[in-house]
């Protein structure tokens, strides 16, 4: 099944993890999250935390970072939830990962709108530059994942990689954005052609008073 | 067909840094209108809220375009057992097609964050949690900073804005879902568990989050009623056709020259829509073949069909699709439409929850047949097969997509039924039949 | 009461009833998988879809709609059938087509409802979902390609087990049931899932393979793995029993059985006493029943003659063998095995007076000295019953992990003289108060006087209730203190008399060093430690090859009936003391097993009526003041006799559940 992720083995992910634990301010951060929640209702920041650990285990690993058993177990600790009800949480949602993935994640959307606007080059660009949807790069910098829409669809076709959208892509932007992150630099992100966010190419078609200072309309009203 | 529909003004426009040209922050927002003596808006009285946000004639904007009014109003005046009552903003866009949200939060938010004090305050709730889908992981930052701003002007909290009304405003992240856009499977989602729709009833504003009263709404809808109450629900309703009030973010993807977000009235034509915003259609309006107007739920209408259609609920709805979140996804004749709705249905088995038969087990048969009829290899009768599983799903299953996935391949045979046909036929033509050799 | 119509008919049907279950009323067969009346409603197969009016027009899944005043309902129109149809087709496109090697075959709910509901064929082209095995532990055994995910396993293992240790990952078609991390589930009563599982995705590891529904014989009986007294039936085929099921009781199990209540049935063949032996020159061998008869003939014992009656053991054995006492000229009877020796003037102060029904209502209840998971798993259910009605639980005893929130008070017996403020503020405010004290605390002096005094302290006895309740764990306890098996001082003195002739009735957990001079008579069915121990050995029947009366915890008498023949040369225990009786010129008074139940009946006319025996209430004056930690009487729940600690699958249990062996990679 192209959705079952090869969980890593347990005996070694304990090992390696067992000690988990969060770094001081990932441990205010979280408290921070439970409090949003009424009292007892701590179960609701399991998916924040979720997060969190991930990107803590991402730091420490240099990746986007995943989620060994024993940081789900740490959380499920922390928020006295029963280990299962995390575990099926986090299987879930398909934005935390199950086993180790890359120094980047390449979240190519595939879904309609993006398909419509070549999304199909976009994973051109992906393949010529080596990388197989659904594995990582031997060099560990890239894995590839094919997601479903990402909301940015008047911005088709779009990527995530990692914490950060490009969107308005060719074979040749996304080729160009692989190249720079493989060298160590970071590209533009957002728009790839010259356009303002979700701005009609070339020039807003109203609010055109926006565009040069911060207008106030209730003068008009 | 329809009324005619006059051009927006800019002056009428109520997400005005819509492109984010201009700062999110506070101060930006409130030189542009937003937090301008809220309390003058909380002081109408929450009853009186609700009956203005009525004869607005608002439509829930996150697709299923119930009356929001209406929807505040089913929530208890008073808590009979000591239950607090919650406003949960529906922040997880995910309907392919849909990205209005997104800019809503990043550019503007503090539109939405006001308006969900008014709405909460117009409600009774005590809080409101913001749901916002995990991928927008940007749009989350400006929202958590945006709150922050909130609270530190005395907006939010203890005697918000001044009013004696004591009201927190909190953010949560998703983490890839499309289900937990439905608003019992967002509930759970926020209650930390798995997006799993529940059953109804009990219904959200009986018992909803925590088991507590609540209403969920979708962001635009929030965002838009302060505007709204500041300058009067005639003034909302003065837009658009009767039953399909107001001004509405259109997001428009897909083949057209300039896709973008606007905001227009509704009701404006399709036509219209496109070529003041966009550019026309890719290769002129000759290559329109079909376009799916309010996100990837709704069916397809072809391209004759929707030239001049109104861009509303009812406009839409007449042509047996839907308005739904306004996201117009449109596709010239280089679509291979078979595959553009084939992927959809990927979409749909990708984010069925697993809970319930007919989805788990129907979105997976369907996208497969889907796959086949795509390339032909399939057998003429599976298409009316493929039609009965589509009626097998809908209306059987616990939330509604089942109905979305469904919808999307009626519309395509409906509509597209000879373009199956013919690549059934073409393939058996080219590859070696069992039937020829006999 | 609302009324609603049913296919045309109309009928009123309790306040708070489902759709589904106003349709039952109406005698309307409502096909259902994740459906299940012990469980919460999930309302995830949609196989139970009806038509209701008024509504939204399409079909409602009536498990979760509740009826009221006014609907429509209709079971038996073509949108109904369509449905139906169609949800059957979507559970069955993707699960194997392996009835012929599954071993839910004839007793399945996915081909019962196929047959009845189904189109008869498929129009599914593509590949069928394969699923990996999921390891659940020495029982379960999964097939999970055939799961439809119902979810009554995770529903079962969180609500009713209290072990959320089952659990649905993934989503969308992926979705897939399995252990946490496919570890084995730590659970008393993890074979229940095996019957709530509609499919064949979770069945009985140690059955697997053995039989066909249809070829099973099956006999109502008790279970005697402890004092609950669970309604079991027990399939057989040929002269052996091949599983335990439990039968429905709401009074007593319910609808479940203990995983020892289940398998320990594969002990009943192995190490069994199948002749009768005489020990020669210190060794046990083989001989005749005449031989054996003899042996014990010759025995001059003057009348100093005593019985120690097993864990196991019903009524009519006792019963039997207390008349042979007593034509013999003792008087020594005794049950507690292991030396308790506590008062039984009263046997309502040594009963679960509140019933277990009963304790599922209590508001408050103190737990001392009891594990109640392994004395009692069933009685432990029923807490958490009353915890989701709001009561509050307190213990004194050793911390164990009960699979509910507790408020641990410590682990000294002084403390029930010095109870603390809250324990005595929540028991004030109760309206139903309830005590259970367990085998840990007859065993301590003075502590049984000590919980009695709490009756008047805590108010335990109210209007129409009576919260004081001991916990037995031994199948035969009630029954025996009934008939008098209790000596006063216990077995220490018993063994003090120095009986010279001495029966023992499948007593497997007596210290004998103590009974050297005796001569030993074990009537049992095991070779156990009582046999071991023995000077003659007469090989008797199981629980399950013989008829019997059990009285449980709760003073319930309760009748089984006899599934199997006992191998070789053994008999009816009740068969070999009459038997015997004659040889040694005391013949007992009945040639039949009727004539033995009435004889009975008309000693404790109780034992005669099946149903709660009436103990009535007094309060004997005992000494209090007991000090000191409690400890749990039983060390290994899956070892806790003779016919358990010859179960394979028991053993097995004890190794990988208590003992942490891993036998995960073995089933793969």
């Amino acid at each position: 099944m192209a959705d079952a992720v090869h969980i890593p083995d347990e005996a070694e992910t304990r090992a390696r993890w067992g000690n988990f634990a969060w770094t001081a301010d990932n441990a205010e951060q979280a408290r921070k999250v439970i409090a949003r929640y009424p009292a007892g209702r701590q179960q609701s920041a399991v998916m924040p935390l979720l997060d969190l650990a991930q990107r803590q285990v991402g730091e420490e690993t240099q990746t986007q970072g995943w989620l060994p058993v024993p940081v789900m177990e740490y959380i499920a600790d922390q928020l006295e939830m029963p280990y299962m009800r995390v575990y099926e949480v986090a299987t879930f949602y398909t934005m935390y990962n199950l086993a180790p993935v890359g120094r980047y994640h390449v979240q190519v959307c595939g879904t309609t709108p993006c398909m419509l606007r070549g999304s199909d080059d976009v994973f051109s660009a992906c393949k010529n530059k080596g990388l197989v949807k659904g594995g990582t790069t031997p060099d560990g910098l890239f894995t590839l994942t094919e997601v479903e829409c990402l909301g940015a669809c008047a911005n088709a076709p779009m990527v995530q990689i990692n914490d950060d959208n490009y969107e308005d892509l060719t074979y040749d932007s996304m080729s160009a954005i692989l190249d720079d992150l493989a060298a160590g630099k970071q590209p533009r992100i957002g728009p790839q052609i010259d356009r303002q966010t979700s701005c009609p190419e070339g020039g807003p078609t109203t609010l055109r008073e926006m565009v040069s200072e911060n207008h106030d309309y209730r003068g008009e009203w | 067909m329809s009324d005619v529909i006059a051009p927006l003004a800019d002056k009428d426009r109520i997400f005005t840094n819509v492109y984010g040209f201009q700062d999110w922050g506070i101060d930006a927002a409130m030189k542009r209108g937003d937090w301008d003596n809220t309390k003058a808006l909380l002081d109408i009285g929450q009853d009186e809220i609700i009956e203005r946000m009525k004869a607005s004639g608002l439509r829930g904007r996150g697709g299923a375009g119930f009356p929001t009014g209406m929807k505040w109003s089913f929530m208890p005046k008073e808590s009979k057992d000591g239950r607090p009552s919650f406003l949960v903003i529906n922040a997880d866009e995910s309907e392919p097609g849909s990205c209005k949200d997104r800019e809503i939060i990043r550019h503007d938010p503090h539109k939405l964050i006001e308006g969900a004090l008014v709405a909460g305050f117009a409600m009774r709730a005590r809080a409101a949690y913001i749901y916002i889908r995990g991928e927008f992981i940007y749009e989350a930052k400006v929202l958590f900073a945006a709150v922050e701003q909130a609270y530190e002007k005395g907006f939010l909290g203890k005697n918000a804005c001044g009013s004696g009304y004591d009201f927190d405003v909190f953010v949560h992240r998703g983490a890839g879902a499309y289900i937990c856009g439905e608003e019992t499977a967002q509930i759970e989602s926020l209650e930390g568990k798995k997006g799993q729709p529940r059953l109804k009833p009990p219904f959200p504003a009986g018992a909803g989050l925590y088991g507590c009263p609540t209403t969920v709404n979708n962001v635009e809808s929030i965002a838009v009623s302060p505007t709204i109450l500041r300058r009067g629900p005639e003034w909302f309703s003065s837009f658009g056709r009767e039953n399909n009030k107001g001004t509405k973010l259109f997001q428009i993807s897909g083949h057209v020259n300039k896709p973008c977000v606007v905001e227009e009235s509704m009701g404006i034509s399709f036509k219209e829509l496109i070529d003041r915003h966009c550019g026309g259609i890719r290769g002129g309006w000759d290559n329109l073949l079909a376009v799916i107007p309010g996100g990837s739920s709704v069916p397809l209408v072809p391209a004759a069909q929707i030239m001049d259609a109104p861009m509303d609920f009812d406009g839409l709805k007449a042509l047996g699709s839907g308005l739904g979140t306004a996201a117009v996804i449109v596709m010239d004749k280089s679509t291979d439409i078979v595959r553009a709705i084939s992927r959809l249905s990927y979409f749909y088995k990708h984010e069925s929850c697993g809970q319930c038969t007919p989805c788990r087990e129907g979105t997976g048969w369907m996208w497969r047949v889907m796959e086949r009829l795509r390339t032909g290899e399939a057998d003429i009768g599976e298409i009316d097969m493929l039609h009965e599983v589509t009626k097998q799903v809908e209306g059987h299953t616990i939330c509604a997509l089942g109905d979305a996935a469904a919808w999307p391949i009626q519309g395509l045979i409906r509509h597209f039924r000879p373009e199956i046909e013919r690549r059934i036929n073409e393939n058996k033509g080219s590859a070696p039949v069992m039937e020829a050799a006999e | 009461m609302p009324k609603v119509k049913v296919d045309g008919v109309e009928l009123e049907v309790p306040a708070g009833a489902t759709v589904l279950q106003a349709c039952e009323l109406a005698g309307k067969e409502i096909p259902r998988f994740c459906y299940h009346e012990r469980l919460s409603i999930a309302g995830n197969c949609r196989m139970c879809l009806v038509e209701v009016k008024p509504g939204p027009p399409k079909p409602q899944a009536s498990c979760a709609l509740p009826a009221s005043d006014g609907q429509e309902i209709r079971t038996d129109s073509e949108m109904v059938k369509k449905a139906r149809e169609g949800v059957m087709e979507f559970l069955l496109i993707n699960h194997p087509l392996d009835c012929p090697i599954c071993d839910q075959g004839g007793e399945c709910d996915l081909q019962d409802q196929s047959v009845a509901y189904g189109r008869g064929g498929s129009r599914f082209e593509e590949n069928k979902r394969a699923v990996t095995e999921k390891y659940m532990g020495p029982i379960v055994k999964t097939i999970m390609t055939r799961c439809i995910q119902c979810t009554r396993c995770v529903r079962f293992a969180e609500e009713v087990a209290g072990v959320p240790e089952i659990g649905a990952i993934y989503r969308g078609e992926n979705m897939q049931i399995t252990t946490y991390l496919e570890h084995a589930a730590k659970s008393e009563l993890s074979g229940n899932v095996v019957d709530l599982c509609p499919v064949g995705a979770l069945t009985s590891k140690p059955y697997a393979f053995e039989a066909r529904p249809w070829e099973l014989r099956k006999t109502p009986a008790i279970d005697v793995m402890d004092a609950v007294g669970t309604n079991i039936r027990l399939d057989s085929r040929g002269r052996q029993v091949l599983r335990a099921v439990p039968r429905i009781n709401d009074d007593v199990n319910e609808e479940w059985a203990s995983d020892k209540t289940r398998h320990n049935v594969d002990g009943l063949v192995r190490k069994r006493l199948d002749k009768p032996y005489v020990r020669k020159d210190g060794k046990l061998v083989a001989a005749t029943w005449n031989e054996a008869f003899a042996a014990i003939a010759a025995v001059k014992h003057g009348g100093s003659v005593a019985a120690l009656a097993g864990d196991l053991l019903d009524c009519e054995t006792m019963f039997a063998a207390k008349l042979l006492v007593q034509k013999l000229g003792g008087t020594m009877l005794e049950g507690r095995q292991t030396g308790l020796a506590y008062d039984v003037s009263s046997l309502s102060a040594v009963n679960f007076n509140t019933t277990l029904n009963g304790i599922e209502t209590a508001d408050a209840i103190l737990l001392v000295g009891t594990n109640l998971r392994w004395e009692a798993p069933l009685v432990n259910t029923r807490i958490r019953k009353a915890i989701k009605k709001g009561a509050t639980i307190f213990a004194i005893g050793p911390q164990v992990d009960l699979t509910y929130k507790v408020e641990w008070l410590g682990n000294d017996a002084s403390l029930l003289g010095k109870l603390p403020e809250a324990v005595v503020e929540a028991f004030g405010k109760a309206a139903r108060p309830a005590v259970i004290v367990g085998g840990g605390v007859l065993a301590k002096d003075g502590a049984h006087g000590d919980t009695l005094a709490l009756v008047e302290t805590l108010g335990l006895i109210r209007e129409g209730w009576n919260g004081y309740n001991v916990l037995h764990f031994a199948a035969a306890r009630m029954g025996g203190l009934m008939l008098g098996y209790a000596a006063d001082g216990g077995i220490k003195a018993v063994a003090a008399a120095k009986p010279k002739l001495l029966f023992s009735l499948g007593a497997d957990e007596v210290d004998y060093s103590a009974f050297e001079s005796s001569f030993k008579v074990y009537i049992g069915h095991h070779g156990d430690k009582g046999a071991h121990a023995a000077d003659v050995i007469l090989p008797g029947a199981s629980y399950a090859e013989k008829a019997g009366t059990y009285v449980n915890l709760e003073g319930r008498v309760q009748r089984g009936e006899k599934a199997v023949f006992a191998p070789g040369d053994a008999r009816e225990d009740w068969s070999i003391l009459r038997a015997l009786s004659e040889v040694l010129g005391a013949t007992l008074p009945f040639d039949s097993f009727e004539q033995l139940r009435a004889e009975m009946a008309k000693a404790v006319p109780a034992l005669g009526i099946e149903g709660l025996a009436d103990y009535g209430w007094s309060m004997p004056k005992l000494p209090t003041g007991a000090s000191g930690e409690f400890s749990s009487p039983i060390k290994d729940f899956y070892l806790t006799n003779a016919i358990c600690r010859a179960s394979p699958t028991m053993q097995q249990c004890s190794a990988e559940l208590i003992h942490g062996e891993s036998f995960a990679e073995a089933a793969e």
